[in-house]
């Protein structure tokens, strides 16, 4: 049963250097903040930083995964409030976790999404509407 | 700041972009997805910001893109892309506002597919002092 309250489990997913490579090649984001450390200290970061859309697409699927697939996302938006900090040779927890916000007409829901990455919340007010039609009860 | 006369002014991409399997597969590699038979939901980012770059960066617009930092994001997912799509992208600069010296401009994206939306992406992208 679905709800508003339903908790989705909390994952965790690793971030490191080489996923922001990939993440920039398959994008098109070549900023070099997302992989050059000098650069991105240049412009007043404190090291390398994810991009905010990698973010948003690793907890886009967290929803997507237990809604039942990329096909589920209807509606999807976030702000983007606090850099995920990549350092080199290291690999950075993003601890996402979801609750039901609202259950609405037609099967779809409002999952409402925290993204944590080193005690900061580095998403907010991030939503998704997912449709839970074909999803397992 | 940017050129007035450009909020709320459409901005056509002159030609479609036709989606490859090889971009979907890249692209959902480098997010953990294993289903490539439609491109992840984020996956319109690809081209709603390169067309709002190419845009807002024009001299009619005038965006220095070295500044830009973003803000948030929202998609409006109608149909999911997939590999074949021709899609044309229609941009408009659907806010402005000035903060604190900064500017805040969202930018919506309509991507189109055989003359239907599938997908709608907003950017609010700000322009740092």
């Amino acid at each position: 049963m679905i709800e508003v309250g339903t908790v989705i489990p909390e994952r965790i997913f690793k971030v490191d250097r080489a996923a922001l490579k990939r993440y920039a090649d398959a994008s098109g984001d070549q900023n070099p903040i997302h992989q050059d450390e000098d650069f991105a200290k240049s412009v007043g970061l404190p090291d390398v930083i994810a991009h905010g859309m990698f973010t948003m697409a690793l907890a886009g699927k967290f929803a997507t995964d237990w809604a039942g697939g990329s096909a589920t996302m209807k509606e999807y938006s976030t702000r983007f409030t606090k850099p995920v900090v990549v350092p080199a040779g290291k690999s950075v927890d993003l601890i996402i976790s979801g609750v039901v916000g609202e259950v609405l007409p037609d099967g779809l829901v409002r999952v409402d999404i925290t993204a944590t990455s080193d005690g900061q919340k580095v998403l907010g007010m991030a939503r998704a509407i997912v449709d839970v039609n074909g999803k397992s009860k | 700041m940017i050129n007035p006369d450009s909020i709320g002014r459409s901005f056509a991409a002159s030609e479609a972009v036709t989606i490859s399997q090889s971009e979907i597969d890249a692209f959902a590699a480098a997010i953990g997805e294993s289903d490539t038979s439609i491109a992840p939901p984020t996956f319109a980012i690809r081209i709603s910001l390169e067309q709002s770059q190419s845009f807002l960066t024009s001299p009619e617009v005038g965006v220095n893109w070295d500044r830009i930092v973003h803000g948030d994001q929202k998609f409006e997912i109608k149909q999911p892309l997939k590999a074949g799509d021709q899609v044309m992208c229609t941009s408009v600069i659907e806010n402005y506002k000035q903060m604190a010296g900064n500017e805040f401009i969202t930018a919506r994206s309509d991507l189109s597919v055989n003359g239907e939306v599938a997908v709608s992406a907003w950017s609010t992208l700000v322009v740092r002092a």
